[in-house]
């Protein structure tokens, strides 16, 4: 793995526990993400079950998350509410300066179109369409004429070393291709955050390490990149690792702190 | 999302499923190929109406005086039917009458006419229709003499028994022979053949060549009107304008004849191609009313098939919504995917069936004598019942997988 030259500033506990504090008021342009007291309850048949009762969480500008938890910690319910996917039950969820919380569902749309690049563990690329439409297919609902769309997906094709395979489809493509293909889309939009869903999960060891490669390079060029997963050595990439129990936050530690704990290398 | 955008997709959509699609569009495309087959053929039959019967048959700015009309469309109540039984009947001084009353320029023939049966040394061929007539009936109906001649005054003032005969007439009791001076018999009396008919073709598939012409007061009357009754006076105005002129003249001398008070009905009718037009205009509205009952099942069925497909459509590509929705797409990017989706197939539905009902009007027009003509307006409202049906069929599944919730439809497979 290559060490990186640039690290990204990691914010400090005390800086984050400030910006939570200040309920209601926006937090500073520095602050991409800040939640305070999200919570989030799902009535199953009559049963509420708390998935999230309260997480306050902050990250700035530039940073590398790796989130973790057991199943059932409430890292995937977290996971949708960052990604504007869902809205909280109580809470306030600040994204690159917008209170997105109260967002209904075309609002939400439009942030994650603009705001949120995802990246998933099954890829979900449109099957039927080539690698350069998939990666088109956020500027489409931004409303970017196809010309420049074209431009601008093959660009980001180029980056992640696809030139070559833009027409290709996805099933004429191994498994680190379509993740890169589904990196190329993510960030098509120059979105606030990389959102990435256990993005090594469908993927061996060798091409894990491919698209950590990609990440890690992405979060040194400046890009603040959050990333779910359940597996330590690969939380262990990020400069710093929340860990999610039964909805809370149990611990928020940089890496070398993590790794101490998580990894018996 | 733009529409073309959506429109891609959809074609997109059509060519990676292409048997699909082509049973999602049968139902659409039989509904409009009958659509565009019954509008061509009721507009074809519109013209040849209009073209040849009313020229034809009943003669350019004409109208004939009659105890009751002859055409009548629709059911004849038996009250009414008693009524017209109750009408006196025309007679050889109403036609004077009405020749000394008008308007010069204006042309008048009597007209006494049946089917009958003919005899010549030759042939005893089905019967021909025999028209015992004063000489200006030859004018009105444009019936121009191919070889030969019309009968002479003198012919007429005596009742000469001599006669006109159609084309087909001439070939079938003069097979191969010059008809001239021959003799064809009607209920056994001699007539002497003085004239050939030009060809007129035939309408409805009824030959306007299987008649002939005799003088009004030749023995043909006694066959035609055994009693001596007038079956129709034929006038002819000189120009389009003149005729409503002609018929108002018409209509005085015979309420004075008739002796009718102003508040009394006619008890007489005046049938004109203006009326048999009209009548036509009301056998049209049927043909339409029926010819469109298949379309619209077609259309029906089609929009039933289609909404099914869509909804397969959406459930088959619930995945697909959701990793649209993740990216950006709003409820309308979706719904307007679909909606585009579905109006396109519908509208390429509706495209074949034009092509298809282009086509039988066509084929109808080359095996029948109907010129069947495709309307211009039959194809703009395929056009636009297509996009309708295709919409309409579209928004239920559509406004469902716009609906959809992304988490959900993310974890679909």
């Amino acid at each position: 793995m290559s060490t990186n030259t640039f690290e990204a500033p990691i914010s400090t506990t005390a800086e984050r526990q400030a910006i939570i504090a200040d309920h209601g008021a926006a937090p500073g342009e520095d602050w991409v993400i800040v939640t305070r007291n999200l919570v989030r309850d799902y009535d199953m048949g009559g049963e509420v079950v708390h998935a999230l009762r309260g997480v306050d969480l902050a990250i700035r500008r530039n940073e590398y998350v790796a989130i973790m938890g057991p199943s059932g910690s409430g890292k995937s319910t977290f996971m949708n509410l960052i990604g504007c996917l869902d809205t909280p039950t109580a809470g306030e969820y600040w994204l690159n300066g917008e209170l997105v919380s109260t967002k209904k569902d075309d609002e939400l749309a439009r942030v994650r179109n603009r705001e949120i690049g995802f990246v998933f563990q099954t890829f979900n690329l449109l099957a039927r369409a080539t690698a350069l439409h998939n990666v088109e297919l956020p500027l489409v609902y931004a409303g970017v004429s196809a010309a420049e769309r074209r431009r601008r997906a093959t660009e980001a094709l180029e980056r992640v070393q696809l030139g070559e395979r833009l027409e290709h489809k996805p099933n004429e493509l191994s498994g680190g291709q379509r993740q890169r293909v589904a990196i190329a889309r993510a960030l098509i939009n120059n979105p606030a955050i990389l959102l990435a869903d256990e993005p090594t999960g469908n993927l061996d060891s060798s091409t894990s390490e491919e698209i950590m490669r990609v990440f890690e390079e992405l979060a040194s060029q400046g890009q603040t990149v959050i990333m779910v997963t359940h597996e330590p050595d690969i939380a262990a990439h990020a400069r710093r690792v929340v860990v999610l129990r039964d909805g809370r936050i149990s611990t928020d530690d940089q890496r070398d702190k993590f790794a101490a704990a998580h990894l018996s290398v | 999302m733009p529409l073309y955008e959506a429109a891609r997709l959809a074609f997109a959509q059509i060519r990676v499923q292409k048997l699909k699609s082509f049973f999602t569009l049968i139902g659409v495309t039989i509904g409009v190929m009958f659509l565009i087959a019954v509008v061509s053929i009721v507009n074809g039959m519109g013209r040849y109406v209009e073209q040849d019967v009313a020229a034809k048959v009943l003669g350019v700015n004409t109208f004939t005086v009659r105890r009751f009309p002859n055409m009548n469309v629709g059911d004849v109540t038996s009250a009414t039917w008693h009524e017209w039984l109750r009408r006196p009947r025309l007679t050889k001084e109403d036609a004077d009458a009405i020749r000394d009353a008008l308007p010069p320029g204006a042309r008048w023939a009597i007209d006494v006419d049946d089917y009958v049966d003919a005899q010549s040394r030759y042939a005893t061929a089905p019967q021909v229709q025999a028209h015992a007539a004063t000489p200006g009936l030859f004018a009105i109906k444009d019936l121009v003499i191919d070889h030969g001649r019309a009968f002479t005054q003198a012919e007429e003032q005596l009742g000469s028994p001599v006669v006109v005969i159609g084309s087909e007439v001439a070939d079938d009791y003069f097979p191969n022979l010059d008809p001239l001076g021959r003799t064809l018999r009607f209920a056994g009396l001699p007539y002497r053949v003085i004239g050939v008919l030009a060809k007129q073709g035939s309408v409805f598939g009824v030959s306007l060549d299987r008649q002939v012409v005799a003088p009004f007061t030749s023995p043909m009357q006694r066959l035609t009107s055994p009693r001596g009754y007038i079956h129709g006076i034929v006038v002819q105005a000189p120009t389009p304008a003149a005729l409503d002129n002609a018929m108002e003249v018409v209509t005085e001398v015979m309420r004075k004849r008739h002796e009718l008070r102003p508040s009394e009905p006619n008890d007489f009718a005046l049938e004109s191609s203006a009326s048999a037009l009209t009548q036509w205009d009301t056998i049209k509205r049927y043909l339409v009313l029926a010819g469109m009952v298949l379309p619209a099942i077609g259309l029906v069925v089609g929009a039933i098939v289609i909404m099914n497909i869509m909804l397969v459509a959406v459930a088959e590509r619930t995945r697909e919504i959701g990793i649209r929705k993740s990216l950006g797409a709003r409820r309308r990017d979706i719904m307007a995917q679909f909606l585009v989706e579905s109006a396109t197939l519908s509208i390429l539905g509706a495209a074949v069936g034009i092509g298809l009902g282009w086509g039988l009007a066509r084929l109808i027009a080359t095996v029948s004598p109907l010129p069947a003509s495709v309307a211009l307006w039959s194809v703009g409202l395929s056009v636009a019942l297509g996009a309708g049906v295709g919409i309409a069929a579209g928004i239920y599944p559509a406004s469902r997988a716009a609906r959809l919730d992304p988490i959900t439809a993310l974890r679909a497979e």
